[in-house]
């Protein structure tokens, strides 16, 4: 595990305050594995001093680039979203498991379920699963159409099936909605999102072998401070670390 | 000698820097970053009779230059330590300071007996001051008479010297300073966080799970440094300063007002190498103001500034 500092190349809004960030150095070499996260730093002189975990969303290894998304909320996102190209950005990592793509058959197909800010992870997975010679199927839920992002890059992997709230754009409804139809295949599933949404995945997804990604607020990112818990019956100390034992667990195994 | 070690009550640090209680976990992870046997010591976090899980989440917000914890004393119990952590930290080679926490005495004598025992700890730390669970023994630390009677009984059963960790939730901390070191403590670790709150104010909604939690980093700084400047002219006791430290200026301002070694908390999240980078930073300071043993430093602002004491 590592500390670095990467060059923003770009830092921009590609929907309502959801930004891409791409940041440039020799420590991305080592973020391969997707559902992995960096954890950011805000930057010196300033008064936020815990860093936000933010998900992998892609990485190019020739160009040395990280992507991460992330939606300007709190001052310290908004703080980070005025940063310029050519800055510097502190960040750990990558931290936490992430997705395990080799231990699943080839043959199968991946649904990728995915809910707001939690959808960009499943690009880098995708690709990877893609790389694979699986067949990927996306289901993203966003607010509306104002809030949607990245869906024609998903669609260059896979089929992309969307979800809004308002229905301003694709089905009106939650991801579950459209889950239906594509879990009679029986898909491995990998979702991430809030956990109120993971737990409606969880039950419609029953019986089928998949994976979810999971978020809370964390302190230090690494194990050690243990503001980040989840329950687990599936374990004898009866709690899971998201930040070191996740984020990413089996479905069912954590109480959601 | 180096010119960092100093020497404390069951702690022989080869420099004054260890990472506070709750802050470091057990060690391990911070072992995935750095080589621990850099450190003068270790903290561990905090042990109870039985395993705890804590609070629910979340169980952090940040806050202006700090953050507030909720955690709510989660560990797997004095057994699992002693079995499952302690041994992790034995080829480090360097002091292990064990907090214990309890509801009761019963608890903490029991809880200071079997950790007291272990040959791998060097001295334990009483957390009286836990704000953060219902019954995490601040009820003994905002009391002197509580704290005095349960610094007794923990000492009359310890295998090692025992420092008190004081609450800053108190109106008078040098009457809980002298009330401990009457009752036999060996040192103070000062000060564990203050209680405070934090809103979202669209809903009126508490952000921590817990409702209340404890402040810590560089915003409580100023505060430790009051106190254990004024406990420090009042106890001959060796102080374990730690509150908003970060950096190795810190350190110095710390040990200036009257500390003998330093704890490193909140700052370990910003910055997994911070305790190591603060080390490796002091000789520099001490040659910049002409100080051959960091030891020196402890009470020096005193010494140098006759100012008179607060009158509090």
């Amino acid at each position: 595990m590592k500390k670095h500092l990467l060059s923003i190349t770009s830092n921009t809004e590609i929907a309502r305050n959801i930004f891409e960030m791409k940041l440039t150095g020799p420590g991305t070499a080592t973020m391969t594995v997707p559902g992995q996260f960096l954890h950011v730093s805000v930057g010196k002189h300033t008064s936020k001093l815990l860093r936000r975990p933010l998900s992998i969303c892609d990485v190019d290894l020739e160009k040395e680039e990280v992507t991460l998304l992330y939606r300007a909320q709190g001052e310290g996102t908004k703080q980070l979203s005025q940063k310029q190209t050519g800055e510097f950005v502190d960040v750990l990592g990558p931290l936490g498991n992430g997705f395990s793509v080799e231990s699943i058959d080839e043959g199968k197909s991946a649904l990728l379920i995915g809910g707001g800010i939690g959808v960009p992870p499943l690009y880098y997975l995708g690709k990877k699963l893609r790389e694979k010679g699986m067949k990927v199927t996306f289901i993203l839920g966003y607010q509306s159409l104002e809030d949607s992002f990245y869906i024609e890059k998903f669609q260059e992997i896979g089929e992309t099936i969307v979800t809004t709230v308002d229905g301003t754009l694709g089905i009106k409804g939650f991801v579950t909605d459209a889950m239906d139809q594509l879990i009679s295949e029986e898909p491995v599933i990998y979702s991430v999102g809030p956990a109120v949404m993971l737990k409606a995945v969880e039950q419609k997804a029953a019986g089928l072998n998949g994976f979810i990604s999971l978020e809370e607020r964390m302190g230090c990112g690494i194990g050690a401070c243990f503001a980040c818990v989840c329950p687990t019956e599936t374990r004898q100390s009866g709690y899971v670390k998201i930040c070191s034992d996740g984020p990413v667990f089996k479905m069912g195994e954590v109480v959601l | 000698m180096s010119r960092l070690s100093v020497s404390l009550p069951g702690l022989n640090m080869k420099n004054p820097i260890l990472p506070a209680s709750g802050c470091f976990g057990f060690g391990k992870e911070y072992a995935k970053w750095y080589d621990l046997s850099l450190l003068g010591g270790i903290t561990i976090k905090a042990a109870t009779l039985e395993g705890r899980f804590g609070n629910p989440t979340p169980r952090v917000a940040e806050t202006e230059s700090g953050m507030l914890n909720a955690i709510g004393l989660q560990n797997p119990g004095v057994k699992g330590i002693i079995e499952n952590e302690l041994p992790a930290l034995e080829p480090y080679n360097i002091p292990i300071l064990a907090n214990i926490a309890g509801s009761t005495e019963e608890e903490y004598i029991e809880v200071t007996k079997q950790i007291s025992a272990s040959p791998l700890v060097s001295a334990v730390e009483l957390n009286i001051s836990c704000p953060n669970v219902k019954e995490g023994g601040i009820q003994f630390g905002t009391h002197y008479r509580s704290a005095a009677d349960l610094t007794r009984k923990v000492k009359s059963v310890s295998e090692k010297p025992v420092y008190v960790k004081l609450s800053p939730n108190v109106s008078n901390i040098t009457e809980m300073a002298e009330a401990v070191e009457d009752a036999g403590a060996d040192g103070l670790s000062m000060i564990n966080t203050l209680v405070g709150m934090k809103l979202d104010w669209r809903t009126g909604s508490p952000i921590l799970a817990n409702k209340t939690g404890g402040l810590s980093g560089p915003a409580i700084k100023p505060v430790a440094i009051r106190m254990i400047y004024e406990v420090s002219q009042k106890v001959s006791l060796p102080i374990i300063g730690m509150g908003g430290v970060s950096s190795a200026e810190d350190v110095m301002e710390m040990m200036s007002a009257g500390a003998s070694a330093v704890a490193v908390g909140t700052a370990n999240f910003v910055n997994p190498y911070v305790c190591p980078e603060i080390i490796e930073k002091l000789p520099e300071l001490l040659d910049e103001i002409g100080v051959e043993q960091i030891s020196e430093m402890t009470g020096r602002s005193l010494r140098q500034w006759k100012t008179p004491l607060s009158s509090r």
